[in-house]
């Protein structure tokens, strides 16, 4: 028939991306079926397991005494679970987080990293540590490192404000105030003492040590806030891809959405680097990655590098928390271990094709 | 009552005047050529007439004042086709000609906008490459992507920025006439900025010429271009021949008085 042109196939794309959607699911949860067997502590895997239970149903499960012994139930519930969850967490929004700015800036090297805002967070955090100022008292490391991704996101866009919302003045604007953090985290590694800067260093590797149920907690309610938003507005993403005057033709209000996507974005990203450090490399391979596969519409492309993100971040923490015994390399540098060789490999054989 | 009727549009990059009290109207199944030298204002009056830009001035869709309607109302009768210089989103040319049903869009795709997508492929004679990846189109299957796009949108009015630009021979000629039975046929309105000035004296019903942002001229091609007016617009002089009816512009040399001088 004369109207079926490209039904077919697109309904076969639609299918697929369910299928990818639903693999990825799959291979996440088999992957935190592992990881929660994972650890220093060395439980046999049932006894993991049956603690998680233990922990949900007090009543309904019976311990074995030499689980009491170990306090199985305290090191999965302590240690290991929130960690996982966290990894999930923040591997999720970090890859939405770089599909959405690499969708609004039309741009494949956008991503928190290179837009300035971890290394803001970054400068924030060697703020706080190395000359004790800061905002949130107690919590100064965090709070600091917050308020300055936020303070670096709120720049960009009052220069692109200035200049004309383009999305290379964007990208120009976050490029001169990631060498600027940079600059200024620098200076204060040269004025610190060698402690400080050592946990400077250690900060800005990216790690989930520092996880716990009250990060977890306020890191899932911000991005459990902000996904559904950025679901509900994925084909004003889909359009502004097409440029700015096609999707201003299209009826989008361009200037206004760049600046909430790219608000939702930061916020995102802002949340979840200020607990773990600069974790930059999965905001900007998780979209590609996904893209390479399944194709860019928003809709599906953003829930998919999603989870692409969730599972690498907790596949690099598994492998980060084993590959040397005893010691636990930093997530941050385990990702690009992992996601590099990987990205690269994809990025090779696409040329070929 | 006219499809489209512009009255006094001036238009200003910030302080430098683009557009000065241009005025034209434009009825439904007819082509208008837009014309004139580089930098006289073609593609800033499309956006205009998109209000991709803001002008001032009266500016009436089916007699509706356009300041007045929203994005999507707009984007629901006009369509715009910007010029094709790079190459467009690495998605299929299905969700590429999708894209033009955004303004009817719920979150899914409805079966009504899979037909109408499927439709415009077939009207421009792409369907056969539906699922290839529209950033590795050539010029000719691009331009005619967007087009399709255009007419998913189900716009009453498309605004092409010079379709013809980056196309060879054959297929300028295919996509002016397309144009044209778009017009003939569907009874659409056609307002497209063109260089080539005997493409647009072939295909459309009438012309405006731009020159410094003004209307210096608008007619039918026959009236319109003649040795005068390429003098003045151009500064170029030219012998202006008469191929079955249709004035075919022939170039001969740079006037004396130039047109740096005016």
């Amino acid at each position: 028939m004369m109207t079926d042109f490209g039904r077919q196939e697109y309904a076969r794309l639609t299918e697929k991306r369910a299928l990818f959607i639903a693999a990825l699911i799959l291979i996440l949860a088999a992957l935190v079926g592992v990881a929660v067997t994972l650890g220093s502590a060395n439980l046999p895997v049932a006894d993991s397991y049956l603690a998680i239970l233990a922990g949900l149903f007090p009543e309904a499960v019976d311990l074995p005494d030499r689980m009491v012994e170990s306090n199985a139930v305290g090191i999965v519930w302590g240690w290991r679970l929130h960690r996982v969850l966290f990894a999930i967490v923040a591997g999720f929004g970090l890859a939405i987080a770089g599909t959405v700015m690499q969708g609004v800036l039309r741009n494949p090297l956008a991503s928190p990293f290179t837009l300035g805002i971890a290394s803001a967070a970054s400068c924030g955090a060697s703020v706080a540590i190395i000359l004790g100022a800061g905002f949130l008292s107690g919590y100064l490391v965090i709070g600091n490192a917050f308020l300055f991704a936020m303070l670096a996101a709120g720049a960009i866009y009052g220069m692109a404000r200035l200049k004309g919302m383009g999305s290379e003045t964007m990208i120009l604007a976050g490029i001169a105030l990631m060498y600027l953090f940079s600059a200024v985290t620098s200076f204060l590694q040269y004025l610190g003492t060698s402690e400080k800067v050592q946990e400077v260093v250690f900060w800005m590797f990216g790690s989930l040590d520092k996880s716990s149920w009250p990060k977890l907690g306020l890191v899932t309610v911000v991005v459990v806030a902000v996904v559904p938003l950025l679901l509900w507005r994925a084909w004003d993403l889909n359009a502004l891809a097409e440029g700015d005057e096609t999707a201003k033709s299209l009826g989008v209000p361009v200037e206004r959405s760049m600046a909430g996507f790219m608000l939702a974005a930061s916020l995102v990203t802002a949340v979840i680097i200020c607990f773990t450090g600069t974790i930059g490399f999965i905001g900007l391979v998780a979209p590609h990655i996904t893209r390479m596969v399944i194709g860019a519409d928003h809709r599906t492309l953003i829930p998919a590098s999603g989870l692409v993100g969730a599972v690498i971040l907790l596949g690099a923490d598994c492998l980060a928390r084993t590959v040397i015994p005893g010691a636990i390399i930093p997530v941050g540098i385990m990702t690009a271990f992992l996601g590099i060789p990987f990205f690269v490999y994809l990025f090779m054989r696409r040329r070929d094709a | 009552m006219p499809l489209l009727r512009v009255q006094g549009l001036s238009f200003s990059y910030r302080d430098r005047r683009v557009l000065t009290d241009v005025s034209f109207s434009l009825e439904r199944g007819e082509v208008l050529g837009v014309v004139g030298p580089n930098g006289s204002g073609k593609t800033t009056l499309l956006r205009c007439l998109d209000r991709i830009l803001d002008p001032e001035g009266d500016v009436r869709l089916d007699g509706r004042d356009l300041s007045a309607m929203s994005r999507t109302e707009i984007a629901r009768t006009i369509a715009y086709v910007p010029q094709s210089g790079g190459a467009l989103n690495p998605v299929t040319v299905f969700e590429t000609v999708l894209m033009g049903r955004r303004p009817y869009l719920r979150w899914s795709v409805s079966e009504e906008d899979k037909r109408k997508v499927s439709e415009a492929l077939s009207l421009l004679g792409i369907g056969g490459f539906a699922s290839r990846r529209a950033d590795r189109l050539s010029g000719g299957e691009r331009q005619r992507v967007l087009i399709a796009r255009a007419l998913a949108q189900d716009a009453r009015l498309l605004l092409l920025d010079e379709p013809t630009s980056a196309l060879d021979l054959r297929n300028q000629i295919e996509v002016m006439a397309l144009l044209r039975r778009l017009a003939d046929e569907r009874r659409l309105a056609v307002v497209a900025a063109i260089h080539d000035l005997n493409l647009a004296a072939r295909y459309c019903h009438r012309i405006v010429m731009l020159k410094e942002g003004r209307v210096l001229g608008e007619g039918a091609p026959s009236s319109l271009l003649t040795g005068e007016m390429m003098r003045a617009v151009y500064g170029v002089e030219a012998a202006v021949k008469d191929e079955m009816g249709v004035p075919y512009v022939v170039p001969l040399r740079p006037s004396d008085d130039g047109v740096e001088v005016v």
